[in-house]
């Protein structure tokens, strides 16, 4: 949103014929979905009908897709947008001047592909670039972004892949610049960045091409087994028989040796640490049944179990498969730490012009020129210049932090007012944001996992199997029955069922799926067990339960001037700044247009509106004017909440204005919820002023302490761990990454840092906080389903056992028998996708 | 009966044949997306094209 849109649209709303239409205090914004008191302000025309939106952000971003011919995408999405346009606007004046260095050469090397010719072979000089895009929520957002991209004149074609949000654009170089098309992106209310492959990435890639592979060719290898298995269930003549055995021999074998290798590769990894896991027995019954099939074979032996071990190879690969799809979803494009970091830096060369170089050639000792806006590509020391530094990604908090000569900076943090050069200290893994790093690291290592438990449990029932099975072995031999081994790999195949072991995964992923379309992504597979289990949840206050920016609280006008006029004349001296504070003033209609404007670090702005200066900051600031000494009354408000600005021109105070960071609405639903439940909740902030308390108070939260840092927090949930509870930990930014490691549960709200969603257990994707309670009565539901699947795995399994023990099951019997127990496993497990619907009721 | 001698290799040879043509098609990456051309199906956009509307949606 830049101010001369802001600008165009005001009067349109203020001339609006249906300007009376109001729409009440809590109308759902018509594009981002968050409920607003200001729906009619912003109101905006679609499909001839007046829609109520929330903020002057939501209002450009619809007016750019209607005016785009794409107004479908309200009628085709599911899903609200996951980024909010009014959260995302206070980066835009800055993101557009950053967007201007995607068209720097040194910035392109890194990922942009030239071409001579198009797909159609025609010559000329086209490029290819591969995009993050930021804020998909649904299959819509695809088409919208798919849509308007290609409408840009000079694209070849534009492809979005929904299971990585990946933009892969092909353009004629010479005809479009990469920063208009990234700009149209931005406009949508999506963030782009570039993507270059890491070898991380190549890797998981390959590994779910290898699981398609694998899964293909034992489908396809169970179905015609089993048609060939058919017939010789039926029976037929001897030799036909040896030579349809032998056909469904060469089948199964790379199903066996290609298929199945997964299995064989985690028991050899088990048996190397002394530890059993389901694939021990898995790989156990599959050699077994498929050696012993291949001597029946040759030998003529009674019973060949091809089909039975291309069914269950079939049946363990799908369940991983999905499971698989489901955890790559979660880290969406494989984001890492360094996207946070600009790309390029501007290198003070002495004597000549600066040259622009990419992040990974900065060296330590380098003179780096930071602009205003841009981020601070490295650790380092002001050596020239004054400016303030905007460190919430690291710190939390929102208001600058001013610096000057001497002073140190911190990589990935934002300069906000003024010109600087920095000489820089450290880089790469030295640098401020690798410690984070590795206290994250650390603290995810010594989570505790409730996993660790359930393979315990898996390991014991592991061992029985094989213990049980043995000794079936051992008794038949002994009584002499020559079909003891038959019988001990039935007894195997027969407790160590697809039921039992889809019983849980498939539970998982079906609620996972559901609680995804509820608005919460689930990235780790203990979320909805330990979900069940939490007793205390844990929150950040700036960014979390609080929308992380600043708002007007309130106005005292002085001097006899209205609050409008205060407030216009504020505004207008905002109107260019990029300071925090900037923003809160960025939805009134300036005054007039301010001129030379001059920022103060941590002081304040002046500037000229219709030929008077005017001031607006700090009251010292402010009052400094010799006009002022003979004037009273400018005793600052007793509310010492939040921040007051005082407002001036050269003669007198004109009045007071109250900024601070306003709650979400959801926190109080929350809340509510998290009291009927019998949760306790508790506040840790980095903030030392009286707002943790204010937020404390009003939300009734039970515990509180403010001005902690990152490793306080920590330790105060391992404290609470210490006596017995379960943590979920919710937070946002980079300084909560820590404590959202050591968290029983991690919890990033959707604007969060990359790094903090990377990392966390669970991302909020629409920010609607109140999902955590869906969330947790989500995790009961499947706890139950758990419970009813694993009792009807087991029961069928304690029946079965006896029976084949005895030898009087035959193979076909126990292939129906865990094909239906499977089926009802599956089909018990698809009725938790019902949860997301219970949740919208809701 | 003894046509089965010849079916059942030549239904190997055909399934290896099917598995070739699937191993080529994950790796040209036919499987890397697969949920967006379900949906896409569904958006029918031809009638909503910016031509058409540009003059009277413009605000």
């Amino acid at each position: 949103m830049t101010s001369a849109e802001t600008h165009s649209v005001l009067p349109d709303a203020a001339s609006s014929p249906h300007q009376g239409l109001a729409f009440g205090p809590n109308t759902p914004c018509f594009h981002c979905g968050e409920l607003t008191d200001e729906g009619s302000r912003w109101a905006t025309e679609i499909d001839g009908q007046q829609q109520p939106m929330c903020c002057p952000g939501c209002k450009a971003v619809a007016e750019t897709i209607i005016a785009s011919g794409l107004k479908d995408y309200y009628k085709h999405r599911t899903e609200l947008p996951e980024l909010s346009p009014a959260n995302s606007d206070d980066t835009d004046l800055t993101a557009r001047d950053t967007l201007k260095l995607y068209d720097s050469a040194a910035l392109q090397k890194g990922f942009v592909a030239h071409l001579s010719k198009n797909d159609q072979g025609q010559s000329g000089h086209y490029a290819e670039a591969t995009l993050i895009i930021d804020g998909i929520s649904c299959a819509a957002c695809a088409w919208l972004i798919e849509h308007r991209v290609n409408q840009l004149s000079g694209i070849e074609n534009a492809v979005l892949n929904m299971s990585n949000h990946r933009l892969v654009i092909r353009w004629r170089f010479d005809e479009i610049p990469l920063s208009s098309i990234v700009e149209a992106i931005y406009r949508l209310g999506y963030r782009a960045s570039p993507f270059s492959a890491t070898e991380q990435e190549a890797q998981r890639s390959k590994e779910s091409k290898q699981a398609i592979r694998r899964l293909a060719v034992a489908g396809i290898g169970m179905m015609q087994v089993m048609m060939i298995s058919v017939p010789l269930y039926v029976g037929m003549a001897t030799q036909y028989e040896i030579f349809m055995r032998f056909a469904a021999m060469v089948l199964t074998l790379p199903v066996v040796l290609f298929s199945a290798k997964p299995f064989f590769m985690a028991t050899i990894r088990d048996l190397k640490t002394r530890h059993l896991t389901m694939d021990v027995p898995v790989s156990l019954a599959i050699i077994l049944a498929f050696t012993s099939s291949i001597w029946s074979a040759f030998n003529q032996g009674p019973e060949v179990y091809f089909d039975s071990v291309c069914m269950f190879t079939f049946f363990l690969l799908l369940g991983r498969f999905l499971e698989m799809r489901a955890r790559h979803r979660m880290g969406k494009a494989g984001n890492n730490l360094m996207s946070l970091l600009p790309n390029v830096a501007l290198k003070v060369v002495p004597g000549q012009d600066d040259e622009v170089i990419s992040s990974e050639e900065i060296q330590v000792g380098d003179i780096l020129r930071l602009k205003p806006g841009h981020a601070i590509p490295a650790d380092g020391l002001v050596v020239d210049g004054q400016s303030s530094v905007d460190e919430a990604a690291l710190t939390g908090e929102y208001m600058p932090i001013n610096k000057s000569v001497g002073d140190s900076l911190i990589g990935g943090t934002f300069n906000v007012e003024n010109p600087m050069q920095m000489k820089v200290t450290a880089t790469g893994a030295e640098a401020q944001l690798s410690t984070i790093m590795r206290l994250m690291d650390r603290a995810q290592q010594e989570k505790p996992r409730v996993a660790l438990l359930a393979d315990k449990v898996a390991s014991h029932f592991v061992a029985a199997v094989l213990l049980i099975s043995g000794s079936v072995f051992g008794f038949w031999a002994w009584q002499g029955d020559e079909h003891a081994f038959f019988i001990a790999l039935s007894v195997l195949v027969v407790t160590c069922p697809c039921a039992l072991s889809l019983a849980t995964p498939t539970a998982l992923t079906a609620a996972t799926a559901a609680l995804r379309e509820a608005g919460l992504l689930i990235s780790k597979g203990h979320v909805l067990e330990t979900l069940t289990e939490v007793d205390r949840v844990v929150f950040d206050k700036t960014g979390t339960l609080t929308q992380g920016k600043l708002s007007i609280e309130q106005v005292i006008p002085l001097n006899q001037q209205t609050e409008q006029r205060v407030l216009e004349l504020a505004a207008a001296l905002e109107q260019h700044s990029t300071h925090p504070i900037a923003r809160a003033f960025q939805h009134i209609e300036p005054a007039d247009s301010a001129t030379d404007i001059e920022q103060i670090p941590a002081q304040g702005i002046q500037g000229t509106i219709a030929g008077q200066r005017y001031k607006l900051g700090h009251s010292a600031f402010v009052s400094n004017q010799s006009a002022f000494v003979s004037h009273q009354a400018l005793q600052q408000p007793e509310d010492s909440e939040g921040q007051w600005l005082l407002l001036a021109d050269e003669h007198q105070p004109l009045g007071w204005i109250q900024v601070n960071d306003s709650l979400r609405k959801s926190a109080y639903r929350l809340l509510a919820g998290l009291r009927q439940r019998g949760i306790k909740t508790a506040l840790l902030t980095g903030d030392p002023s009286g707002s943790g308390e204010r937020v404390a108070t009003e939300l009734g939260i039970d515990e509180l302490r403010t001005g902690v840092s990152p490793a306080e927090k920590l330790q105060q949930v391992s404290h609470w761990q210490q006596q017995g509870e379960r943590i979920l930990m919710a937070g946002d930014g980079i300084n909560d990454v820590p404590v959202l490691a050591g968290a029983d549960i991690s919890l990033a709200v959707n604007e969060a840092t990359d790094l903090a969603k990377t990392n966390a257990d669970t991302v909020l994707t629409n920010g609607r906080l109140e999902v955590i309670l869906a969330a947790l009565d989500g995790a009961v539901a499947t706890r139950r389903n758990i419970r009813q699947n694993i009792g009807w795995a087991l029961g069928y399994n304690l029946i079965a056992l006896p029976v084949a023990a005895a030898g009087l099951v035959p193979p076909w019997a126990a292939a129906i028998g865990m094909s239906l127990s499977s089926l009802i496993v599956v089909t018990n497990a698809l009725r938790l996708t019902r949860i997301g619907r219970l949740i919208r009721e809701k | 009966m003894d046509i089965i001698y010849v079916l059942v290799p030549l239904s190997l040879v055909l399934l290896a044949v099917a598995i070739g043509i699937f191993f080529w098609a994950v790796k040209n990456g036919q499987f890397d997306d697969m949920d967006s051309p379900a949906h896409k199906i569904l958006f029918d956009d031809d009638d909503d094209l910016p031509k058409k509307h540009d003059s009277s949606d413009q605000p």
